[in-house]
C-alpha cells in the first residue's frame, strides 16, 4: 500500500547556491530501511520535476537513520540572484514529504502500530 | 586542563535575536560565547558601508552588544569568538576597546582579532600568477566578472583564533571565518589537540556545526512534532559541553524554552549538508556518516564516534559582484475567483512590459497561497480560495528597465481585475544584487594575522 513520507520521516532543508539540499530523517529507526529503498534519486528527481532543472544526488547516513539529496539547479539561480519566495530552499523539506511510497503490509503494520 | 569547557552559541546569523547572547551569559555557567554574524554575502554589504564611512564595515549590533555583557564577562572570566569583524576587524575591535574603557574595563580585557582574509588588494596578482579562483559551481573563471568584484574573502579556520586565545585574547574578533571555527577554537586552545588530531578536530567541527545557527537546534524551526515544542518565545540557545577526549554534550539553559531532543539536533545536522563523508573546512575534513547520538538526560543530548581526516590544501574563498537587479511586486486578489483575477493580472502585466520594449534577464510570477512553495506539488486551489497574493520578480542588468517595471504594478489596481488591494508599501525597491562566487585558493597564499590589543 501507499503511505505518504509524513508518516515515516521529518526533514530540513536549505541552500547551497542554486542546490536544495534536503536532509530527511526516518522518525523511527525501523523506517530507515524503508526510505532507503523507496526514496531513490530517481524517485526524487521525477518528484521534483519542472522544480529541479539538474540532477539528484542521494547520500546515507545510516548512523542517523537519513538521508541527504542535493536538488542541482533548483532555486532560481540561487542567493540573491533568485527572484523565489524561498530562494533559499527551505520548504524543499515538507515538498518531498509529500511523495507517496509504496510500503509492505507488514511495514504498514509497523505503522499502525 | 578543563575537563569540560561550556560552549554557548549567542547568534545564528546577523539579525538574530538580539537577547539571547545576553540570556546565554546572565542565565548559567558559560565559559565561552560563540556569536557568528557573517552569511555568504554579508561581507559585500559591509564593504559597501566601509566605502561610505571608513569606520563602518563590521557587525554593528556587536558593539552594543559588548557593552551589554562585557561587564559580567570579565567578571566570570566568559571568552568571546565573534566574526563580528567585517571588512573592518580593527574598526570593530576599536568601537569594543572605547566600550570597555567607557565601562572602567581599561586593562582588565584583551581583544584578540585576526586579519588576512581579504584578498582584494591581491586579486590582480593572483589572477596574473595563474590562480583563476573558477567558480566552485559553475567552473567559469574569475577573470569572466573582475570588474565588478566587491569582496574577497578567504575563510579562515579555527587556527589563528587559538592563537588569539593562546595569547591572552578573552574576545576574539574576526572577519571571514568559519563559523565551526568559532566553536572549534576554544576547544583546541583548552584541550591542547594538535593540528592532525584528525577525529577531535572534527569532532569539535560538527559540535560547531549544531550550534552555528543558534536555536535551529533546540526547538526552532524543528518539524519533529512542533506543536508539542516547550514556551518558542523563551527559547534556550544551544550550549556545546565539550570534553577532551572529543565527545561533547548539546544543552541548554535551565528553565528556557524548546528542546534539546535527537530529533532536532538530527535536523540541524543535515541542514546544509553535501556530501556527509566531505564536511571540509579548513581545519579538517569531518565525517558525518560516524556520529553517534544518545541522551543524557532532559535537553542533554551526548554526541561521540566521531572520525575525520586531514584537512585539504585549500581554503575557500567567498567572492561578491555586482550581478544587475531586481525587483518584486505583489498585489493581493480576493474571492471570488481569486487565482483567476491574479493570474489574469500577471498576463496584463506581462503584456504591457512586453510593449514598453524591457527587456529582463528574468521574469518570475508565483501565486502566493496557491504555488509559491511547493509549486506544483501542491496541486490546483480550492476554488473557492480566498485570496491569493500575485507576486512578480524581475532581474536585468538595465537598472532603467527594472525601475520601470516597479510602475507598472500599482497601476494594475485601477486599470486591471477587480477586487485588489495590497499596495499599501508604495511602489516596489529596486534592489543592486550582490551576487556570490564560492572559489578554492591554495592554503600557502594565505596568511592570517593575528595581534591581541589591550584595553
Amino acid at each position: 500500500m501507499k503511505v505518504q513520507l509524513t508518516k515515516l520521516a521529518h526533514a530540513r532543508s536549505g541552500d547551497k547556491g542554486d542546490t536544495a539540499n534536503v536532509g530527511l530523517i526516518a522518525l523511527e529507526e525501523k523506517f530507515y530501511p524503508i526510505l532507503v529503498r523507496e526514496v531513490t534519486a530517481e524517485r526524487v528527481k521525477e518528484h521534483f520535476k519542472g522544480i529541479c532543472h539538474g540532477e539528484v544526488e542521494r547520500f546515507e547516513l545510516p548512523n542517523i537513520g537519513a538521508l541527504n539529496f542535493l536538488l542541482h539547479e533548483s532555486l532560481g539561480g540561487g542567493g540573491t540572484l533568485s527572484l523565489m519566495t524561498d530562494a533559499q530552499g527551505k520548504t524543499f523539506s515538507t515538498a518531498l514529504l509529500r511523495m507517496d511510497v509504496e510500503v509492505t503490509d507488514q511495514e504498514a503494520g509497523d505503522l499502525h502500530g | 586542563m578543563k575537563q569540560k569547557i561550556r560552549i554557548a552559541a549567542g547568534q545564528g546569523f546577523w539579525g538574530d535575536l538580539l537577547d539571547a547572547p545576553v540570556r546565554q551569559v546572565e542565565g548559567g555557567p558559560i565559559d565561552y560565547l560563540m556569536l557568528d554574524y557573517l552569511a555568504e554575502v554579508t561581507m559585500s554589504i559591509m564593504q559597501k558601508q566601509k566605502a561610505r564611512d571608513p569606520n563602518a564595515g563590521y557587525a554593528k549590533d556587536f558593539v552594543p552588544l559588548m557593552r551589554r555583557i562585557l561587564p559580567a564577562c570579565v567578571e566570570r572570566g566568559i571568552k568571546v569568538t565573534a566574526n563580528a569583524g567585517g571588512v573592518n576587524v580593527r574598526g570593530c575591535a576599536n568601537a569594543v576597546i572605547e566600550s570597555a574603557r567607557e565601562l572602567g574595563l581599561a586593562g582588565k580585557v584583551r581583544i584578540g582579532i585576526v586579519t588576512g582574509d581579504d584578498i582584494i588588494p591581491r586579486l590582480d596578482e593572483l589572477l596574473s600568477r595563474g590562480i583563476e579562483l573558477r567558480n566552485m559551481d559553475t567552473g567559469e573563471p574569475l577573470s569572466t566578472v573582475r570588474d565588478k568584484i566587491q569582496s574577497a574573502n578567504a575563510y579562515l579556520g579555527a587556527w589563528p583564533m587559538v592563537e588569539a586565545l593562546n595569547q591572552g585574547a578573552q574576545i576574539v574578533i574576526t572577519g571571514r571565518a568559519t563559523d565551526t571555527g568559532l566553536t572549534l577554537a576554544p576547544m583546541i586552545h583548552e584541550f591542547g589537540w594538535s593540528n592532525d588530531d584528525w577525529n577531535r578536530l572534527s569532532a569539535g567541527t560538527i559540535a560547531g556545526h549544531i550550534i552555528e545557527c543558534g536555536a535551529q537546534a533546540s526547538g526552532g524551526n524543528c518539524q519533529y512534532e512542533w506543536r508539542s515544542i516547550p514556551n518558542l518565545a523563551e527559547v534556550g540557545f544551544p550550549i556545546v559541553e565539550a570534553s577532551p577526549d572529543g565527545t561533547f554534550v548539546i544543552t541548554k539553559h535551565e528553565r528556557t524554552g524548546g528542546w534539546i531532543i535527537i530529533p532536532s539536533i538530527k535536523e540541524q545536522l543535515v541542514y546544509e549538508m553535501g556530501d556527509p563523508r566531505e564536511y571540509i573546512t579548513p581545519d579538517c575534513v569531518a565525517d558525518f556518516t560516524t556520529i553517534r547520538l544518545e541522551y543524557e538526560g532532559r535537553d542533554r543530548v551526548r554526541v561521540f564516534g566521531i572520525e575525520g581526516r586531514p584537512a585539504t590544501e585549500f581554503l575557500k574563498v567567498s567572492i561578491s559582484y555586482s550581478a544587475g537587479f531586481k525587483a518584486v511586486g505583489t498585489l493581493v486578489y480576493a474571492w471570488p475567483d481569486a487565482y483567476d483575477k491574479a493570474q489574469a493580472a500577471d498576463r496584463i502585466l506581462r503584456r504591457r512590459l512586453e510593449r514598453l520594449g524591457l527587456e529582463f534577464d528574468q521574469v518570475l510570477t508565483e501565486f502566493v497561497g496557491v504555488n509559491a512553495t511547493h509549486g506544483r506539488l501542491a496541486g490546483p486551489p480550492r476554488a473557492d480560495i480566498p485570496e491569493v497574493q500575485l507576486r512578480v520578480g524581475v532581474r536585468g542588468q538595465d537598472r532603467n528597465a527594472v525601475e520601470r517595471f516597479t510602475k507598472e504594478i500599482a497601476p494594475l489596481i485601477l486599470t486591471g481585475p477587480p477586487a485588489v488591494t495590497g499596495f499599501a508599501g508604495g511602489r516596489p525597491k529596486v534592489e543592486e544584487i550582490v551576487a556570490y562566487w564560492p572559489a578554492l585558493i591554495p592554503k600557502e597564499e594565505i596568511t592570517p594575522v593575528v595581534e591581541v590589543l589591550n584595553t
